[in-house]
């Protein structure tokens, strides 16, 4: 049977002088049917560190503080190339300088002069005999101490400690997670109260008693640290171990009998990449600040190592007199964090697929 | 012919993606008349939703309406400030969404819900609205309505939750009704009862309805008319028997044959191929590349909408003229031949 | 209801094994700490420090000492300072915790209707200015450190504006103003984060399309239909912000020498002085606890009417 006949109406007349001038060829019967422009994949495929990374960059806060992180490690590790003079050689004869740097000279705040008590602007590095070509950037401490390289090696401590804190708490926390998740039933849940116990404790404490029986010391600090912020960690491992041991590729390969260690390194590691370097991200800045803060109140690190927090917490006791002491090592600890805590933002988003573009 | 509720010309609409423009809505055009149900049929990304949320003015912030018309009550919906928009929805048009679980706010009573509307919308006091929240929950089959008034959603089934949705739609006492797939998420069993729901609304207060879905074999119990969309544009348009039993449009005749029924012989037909990239939506009809009866000219230009008989449209180069002639499915054959039957017994006009 | 009364109970059980845990401890502690209890120790003849250590219950056995100190603790005896001359733990712990409480209270309720603010704006102007602004805001919160954020504070407003006291407790409600607002950036920060997230989430959700389907303004959906949905569960931060509080108070009152227990904890630690620091650990500890335990109950109490409530996620 054919196709209906048009009725004819005044609306098809209409149409049909419109479209007279069609080509008769052009009614022809055409199976170009699942073409394969159809099939054509409209966006190149990337695999997720490709994806994530592309979001990542969009971010213009992320990515700058991803620059900056980049130059404090070189600036920390290299130290000994980038510091003017030893941090802890003391030169009592030159305390107290304010900053002077070369070139800069005509601004207020890095040419070198202070006022003494008198309330006149003298020159410091004239009265106190630092011979010419001798340069202290951001000024010296009390005891005669290059600021700008106590600044650069205490940086460089508190990266270490940050680091290693985030390392132990990194390697616990998943291990907790995994076992937890993987194994299930009752271990889970008698480690899931464990931690229920322990997270009603609040880290002030865990720190202070730690380091009232340890004393204070680099390695110490960074157990106690460790130790304030592995079981969020431990929690979203947990909870990623218990959604991928669902999922049908690890059932197949149990299936296939592969040894359990083997399943958790390669399928249940790489997938909760993502969330670990996030954690790991958000862990660092944390651990920072608490180290500063120990640092701040006097249970720190111990001289004559200083971090930025006995830096600023030695600032602060002649705040009223020097206070570019307190304020440089206070401004270059806020910028480590901010940068951290924007790349460890910028780092969730990118990794999480759900995101509204 | 009743009075027309709403009319809408030319719809275009697109969506601004990291990927390009996505041409959501292609010069959308149909009539609405008071009274009826239209039912819209069609795949996802169809356009089917984007269509009535242009209507309500719902659409996301990314959105565009490149040109068109939304005619109601002689005035122009696309030109409303978003307060004027504001005040038309719920009151004169309502909405109803697909799943029932997720569409009621779970930390308010059921009660508040319907009552925001009855004391904003129609300026009710407190009292009044109550016994008039009562109501419609009574008139939407909620059984106990003076107890089950102050609870919370979860306290209630998928169907009853739907029911619900529907008190509060009803609450602003609208002319028109707009159901986005409100059966989708439910079993058959309650389907039905909500399609008896909305029926029995619509002749109580002669509502205006229009219902979208993706399932013909829902519409046949509910619609007077049917719009098949397509990529997003409508391809075919006409009253229920039309439409099922007369269908001119290859698409049409894919999604009917595809929906198995129990009475008509043959086998399960899939359309196949997958619908158009509407970031660069090809020349001539989009359906082409999927239509076994495409002709040269299909590639080419799109076509036009054809009248079929009064009221039934379809946009196919097959109804012209110099078209050839092709073998129509069996399934769509038998189809004919009840359309045939049914305007002897004069069932059809 | 049964099930609510049986997980309040497990919650209940639970805080108690926490706080016997940490009791035992710094029980436990006490007896590894170097250095003598007693100051002077060589100014002592043999038979006094003998005498000493009688009294003091000192010679006694592991497990007596220990019965003793937990009874101790359940009559409210938490020992007697070392610092202050046998001042009773508890006196020092009672006299100092007005201020500590005051600037608690005042930063947490500051730090959280300013951080649920702009956590909504946030929200409601998604990946506009308006949202990097406050976002910035809240990271720049998190990320310089509060006795940074102090110091600062004290020097513009108190040194360089003279708006407010430099130090100390004795103007009244004026000296609390510069250190709660110190106090408050980190809870504020945190609360901002959260809120945001939660507001985002309950934008996009059916309820709210539908509610703005029903025809109302854009300011009525958020505060009647959005706001309680996102602000419900801001109650689980409450623990790790009341920690963070702790943790704050000790540089806070240091740097406005305010007489409160976290300048106190800070001066007894540099001096050793083990019952002090004792005592306000395990008062720290018992704050903490109840927090998470009232925050329990109070989420049980809400919850049935969202989600069935299985006993802790």
């Amino acid at each position: 049977m054919s196709h209906t006949e048009i009725a004819k109406t005044s609306y098809n007349e209409q149409i049909l002088n419109q479209t007279s001038q069609l080509d008769d060829n052009l009614f022809t019967l055409d199976n170009r049917m699942k073409s394969a422009k159809n099939e054509e994949i409209i966006a190149p495929t990337l695999n997720f560190f490709q994806d994530s990374w592309r979001r990542l960059k969009k971010n213009k806060g992320a990515m700058i503080s991803f620059f900056v992180i980049i130059l404090i490690l070189i600036i920390s590790i290299f130290a000994p190339f980038f510091a003017p003079h030893d941090p802890n050689a003391q030169n009592p004869a030159w305390s107290n300088l304010p900053p002077k740097i070369p070139g800069l000279e005509h601004l207020s705040w890095f040419n070198g002069m202070s006022v003494n008590r008198g309330g006149a602007l003298i020159d410091s590095y004239e009265q106190a005999s630092v011979p010419e070509g001798v340069y202290y950037y951001l000024g010296t401490d009390s005891l005669g101490r290059d600021l700008l390289s106590r600044i650069i090696y205490g940086t460089r401590i508190s990266l270490i400690v940050a680091f290693a804190a985030a390392l132990i708490n990194l390697v616990f926390g998943i291990t907790y997670g995994i076992i937890s998740g993987w194994v299930g039933g009752r271990v889970d849940s008698f480690m899931q109260r464990v931690l229920e116990i322990l997270s009603g404790i609040p880290n002030l404490v865990i720190v202070v008693l730690m380091l009232l029986v340890m004393r204070p010391g680099l390695v110490s600090i960074i157990i106690t640290i460790a130790l304030t912020s592995w079981i969020t960690m431990s929690r979203v491992v947990r909870a990623q171990t218990i959604r991928l041991k669902q999922q049908e590729y690890v059932l197949a390969a149990e299936v296939l009998g592969q040894p359990v260690y083997k399943i958790m390194l390669k399928h249940i590691l790489p997938n909760m990449m993502g969330l670990i370097i996030v954690q790991v991200m958000f862990a660092l800045p944390s651990a920072i600040f608490f180290e500063s803060f120990l640092s701040f109140i006097g249970i720190g690190i111990p001289a004559p190592n200083a971090s930025l927090g006995t830096l600023i917490s030695d600032g602060y006791k002649t705040f009223r007199f020097l206070p570019h002491l307190m304020w440089y090592p206070a401004a270059v600890i806020s910028i480590i964090m901010l940068s951290f805590n924007l790349l460890a933002d910028g780092l969730r988003d990118a990794f999480d697929p759900k995101m509204k573009e | 012919m009743n009075e027309l509720a709403l009319s809408v010309k030319d719809l275009t609409v697109s969506f601004q993606t990291f990927a390009g423009k996505l041409h959501a809505l292609r010069q959308v055009s149909f009539d609405l008349y008071q009274g009826e149900t239209l039912a819209i049929v069609g795949e996802s990304g169809s356009g089917k939703s984007v269509t009535v949320r242009s209507i309500m003015g719902l659409l996301s912030k990314n959105t565009l309406v490149e040109k068109g018309e939304i005619r109601f009550k002689n005035q122009n919906l696309l030109d409303y400030t978003d307060k004027q928009k504001e005040k038309i929805r719920g009151s004169q048009i309502a909405m109803i969404f697909q799943d029932p679980m997720t569409s009621l706010n779970p930390t308010l009573n059921i009660g508040s819900q319907i009552i925001e509307v009855l004391e904003k919308k129609r300026a009710m006091k407190r009292q009044e609205a109550v016994e008039e929240a009562i109501n419609l929950l009574d008139l939407c089959g909620i059984p106990n309505p003076e107890e089950r008034i102050t609870q919370y959603p979860h306290q209630f089934s998928g169907g009853q939750r739907q029911r619900i949705v529907i008190a509060i739609a009803l609450a602003g006492d609208p002319e028109i009704l707009i159901a986005d797939e409100p059966t989708t998420a439910l079993d058959v069993m309650i389907q039905a009862q909500i399609i008896e729901l909305l029926k029995k609304i619509q002749e109580e207060k002669q509502m205006t309805i229009i219902f979208i879905t993706h399932d013909l074999g829902v519409v046949a119990n509910v619609a007077d008319r049917v719009a098949v969309m397509y990529a997003g544009k409508i391809v075919e348009i006409g009253s229920v028997d039309d439409i099922y039993y007369h269908p001119q449009h290859p698409y049409t005749w894919g999604l009917l044959t595809s929906m198995p029924t129990p009475d008509l012989e043959g086998k399960l037909y899939a359309i196949p191929g997958t619908p158009p990239d509407l970031l660069n939506p090809p020349e001539g009809d989009a359906f082409a590349f999927r239509n076994e009866y495409a002709l040269a000219i299909d590639f080419v230009q799109e076509p036009p909408f054809f009248e079929v008989r009064p009221n039934h449209y379809a946009a196919t180069w097959l109804l012209h003229p110099k078209a050839p002639s092709i073998e129509v499915p069996e399934k769509i054959k038998e189809r004919y031949n009840h359309f045939e039957e049914k305007i002897k017994r004069g069932d059809i006009q | 209801m049964t099930q609510y009364f049986r997980y309040i109970l497990r919650r209940v059980l639970l805080m108690a094994v926490t706080l016997f845990i940490i009791i035992t401890v710094t029980f436990l502690l006490l007896q590894f700490l170097p250095g003598s209890p007693f100051a002077n120790e060589e100014l002592l003849t043999e038979t006094q420090l003998a005498l000493l250590y009688e009294n003091y219950g000192l010679n006694d056995p592991i497990y007596i000492q220990y019965f003793n100190y937990i009874a101790n603790i359940f009559k409210g005896n938490l020992g007697v300072s070392f610092q202050f001359n046998n001042i009773p733990v508890t006196q020092i712990i009672a006299n100092r915790s007005g201020p500590s409480l005051q600037l608690g209270v005042q930063a947490m309720v500051l730090g959280t209707s300013v951080g649920i603010v702009l956590g909504i704006i946030a929200a409601v102007k998604q990946n506009t200015w308006i949202d990097t602004f406050t976002s910035t805001l809240a990271i720049g919160g998190r990320s310089v450190p509060n006795f940074v954020f102090a110091v600062l504070l004290q020097f513009v407003f108190a040194v360089v504006l003279e708006w407010f006291p430099i130090a100390f407790w004795r103007d009244g409600f004026l000296s609390s103003v510069l250190p709660t607002v110190a106090l408050a950036i980190s809870p504020m920060a945190e609360a901002a984060r959260f809120i945001r997230t939660e507001m985002i989430e309950v934008l996009n959700s059916d309820y709210i399309e539908l509610a703005k389907a029903k025809g109302f303004s854009k300011i009525y959906i958020i505060g009647k239909h959005a706001l309680r949905n996102a602000i419900i569960p801001l109650l689980t931060i409450l623990g790790p912000v009341t920690a963070s509080l702790m943790t704050g108070s000790l540089v806070i009152e240091n740097i406005f020498s305010i007489p409160g227990i976290g300048e106190q904890f800070t001066k007894s630690i540099l001096v050793n002085d083990y019952p002090t620091i004792m005592g306000v650990t395990i008062m720290y500890s018992v704050i903490l606890v109840v927090i998470i335990l009232i925050v329990d109950i109070l989420y049980g109490l809400i919850d049935p009417k969202m989600r069935v409530v299985q006993g802790g996620k």
